[in-house]
């Protein structure tokens, strides 16, 4: 397992580091009980939860059930909770304990920290929605859509969804100036999100000014996005446009992944705000 | 300049009014163990953190390894091992699996299991740092310091919360890398740890390098022995330059055996506390003035 100590080598490549790094992350969040419950699993015991009390009721001049319309708002909560939520607290934990420091202090490059990352949040977020869709079609009769172009679908708005979320949290981090208030802050804005943007209530029934609201933030793109893949076509009808928005939903999906971007990079620190 | 490890002209950090780096001027020749010693918030952390690449510094010139560390790349990172001041104790990871996915940043690491043994953690291997003590923790975080088999390594006081064995230890490590030729800059409040492992020790106050000298050349800054004894029931006192003649004297003018006679050379604490509180007489001074 040890590498022997021979005459000079070749420097570890990007890739080895980057996979290295990714086993560390993967360990540190498998292996932790609080990302393992509030942040793998609380999308499914929400929607066991709400499937189960509200679940039967018909959607007003449709034929889904609330279990389903829940069911792609909680695979775009899954995607914003372990992407933004979860990546802001752990970094800004690990900037408060100077762990990001001692990482700095290695030859370990910033980009495969952050691929790093990236790689561990994508790797979660695919076994949860998995999970998520599989006791949404076992409890809730969710359809799986059959053609290429649904799923084509579900891979764009997962993907973007994914990026804009993991790049906002890594921005979001660097805003935590102390981690331990970090859930305090964090919480209520992806409480507010969730119940302005078609997760916990429907979107067309909450007021029109949350609506507008909630349009500018990409939650209400990521569940819409996921409804129009696991919901019958039909259902477009009663969406607030009469229509899926595919083209408009990319396009804010896309704008928050180069804001989230560009936010990251220019506030990224790897120490903590008062040691300068 | 070429086998300097470390040169610094005229650094200076300031935090506003406070100058934490008032005008440093240092050299440490590659293989050198070299100590700096100074009271809280003299500015140690401060210069070493400089040299370490995570402070800016607000004017002077700074090399370290040949290049300045604000600049610091890849490669040069894989040459320097830094232990931090802060300890950190959260972690799911085991001493010996942090140990190894260290490692693996590393071109040329050292052995995992060698080095745990070094630092006395091999029974601890398995565990992870918060069930760990303070001593073991520091421990692990020397252990992650040398992984890289560096060719400069800092430690921001190592040694704090070890006992007398685990110090012990960590001396023999710290000896150990510096027969490899690393050139080592630890900082410490231990001043028989600074005896023991430097070559050069240098001290600074408010800033500025007051003394840089060796163990020994520090010592011998206290030319005055004290003598000690008791004549007519009372305890004397006498500090001299010149003991030899004094004790001719006195052995003299005092018939039998002298009561209590003790001849003492001041201690490198002794030097120490002098140099630091000469500096904070004249920074109280110069407070006064009006300005």
């Amino acid at each position: 397992m040890t590498a022997p100590a021979s005459p000079p080598v070749a420097p570890p490549s990007w890739t080895s580091m980057t996979l290295n790094r990714y086993v560390v992350e993967l360990k540190e969040f498998l292996r932790s009980r609080e990302q393992m419950v509030f942040i793998f699993a609380f999308p499914m015991m929400l929607l066991v939860l709400f499937g189960s009390v509200f679940g039967g009721a018909v959607l007003d001049g449709t034929d889904v059930t609330f279990a389903q319309y829940f069911l792609a708002g909680m695979v775009a909560s899954g995607i914003l909770n372990t992407g933004f939520q979860s990546l802001a607290m752990s970094i800004a934990i690990d900037r408060d304990e100077d762990v990001l420091k001692r990482i700095h202090a290695t030859p370990l490059p910033a980009t495969s920290y952050f691929a790093a990352k990236i790689l561990q949040v994508l790797s979660v977020t695919v076994v949860q929605v998995v999970i998520l869709i599989a006791i949404g079609v076992a409890l809730y009769d969710v359809a799986l859509p059959s053609d290429a172009a649904h799923w084509g679908t579900f891979a764009w708005v997962f993907l973007l969804g994914t990026a804009g979320s993991t790049t906002l949290g890594i921005a979001m981090s660097s805003l935590l100036r102390n981690a331990k208030a970090g859930s305090a802050i964090i919480t209520p804005i992806v409480l507010f999100l969730q119940f302005t943007s078609g997760v916990f209530l429907i979107f067309t029934q909450v007021p029109a000014f949350l609506q507008t609201v909630a349009s500018i933030f990409p939650l209400r793109w990521l569940a819409q996005g996921m409804r129009s893949v696991f919901l019958p076509d039909e259902f477009k009808y009663a969406e607030a446009a009469g229509s899926w928005q595919l083209p408009l939903t990319a396009l804010i999906l896309a704008v928050w992944v180069v804001v989230g971007l560009v936010l990251a990079v220019r506030t990224f620190r790897w120490t903590r705000h008062d040691d300068n | 300049m070429t086998d300097a490890a470390i040169s610094i002209a005229g650094l200076h950090k300031h935090y506003g009014d406070l100058r934490a780096v008032d005008g440093l001027d240092l050299e440490i020749p590659r293989g050198e163990v070299f100590a700096l010693l100074g009271p809280n918030g003299a500015g140690k952390s401060t210069t070493v953190e400089i040299l370490e690449g995570f402070r800016k510094r607000t004017a002077g010139e700074v090399s370290v390894l040949g290049i300045d560390p604000h600049h610091a790349t890849k490669e040069w990172r894989t040459r320097v091992g830094v232990m931090l001041q802060s300890t950190s104790a959260r972690s799911s990871l085991t001493a010996r699996e942090a140990l190894l996915h260290t490692s693996r940043y590393y071109p040329n690491p050292r052995d995992v299991d060698a080095t745990l043994d070094e630092v006395g953690l091999t029974e601890k291997a398995n565990a992870k740092p918060q069930t760990l003590s303070g001593g073991q923790q520091r421990r692990l975080d020397v252990a992650l310091a040398v992984i890289g088999n560096p060719d400069l390594v800092f430690l921001d006081e190592p040694t704090t919360g070890f006992d007398p064995e685990a110090r012990r230890r960590f001396w023999r490590l710290i000896e150990g890398l510096s027969g490899d030729g690393t050139t080592v800059v630890l900082t410490t409040h231990y001043l028989d740890e600074a005896d023991h492992l430097a070559d050069r020790i240098g001290i600074i106050a408010s800033g500025r390098l007051v003394a840089l000298d060796t163990p020994d050349g520090l010592r011998s800054r206290a030319t005055d022995a004290r003598i000690t004894w008791t004549e007519g029931g009372e305890p004397r006192t006498e500090e001299t330059p010149t003991p030899a003649a004094f004790l001719r004297d006195l052995l003299g003018r005092i018939p039998g055996e002298v009561e209590g006679l003790r001849v003492t050379h001041p201690s490198l604490e002794d030097v120490y506390l002098r140099l630091v509180d000469d500096v904070a007489e004249v920074d109280a001074a110069a407070e006064e003035e009006p300005s």
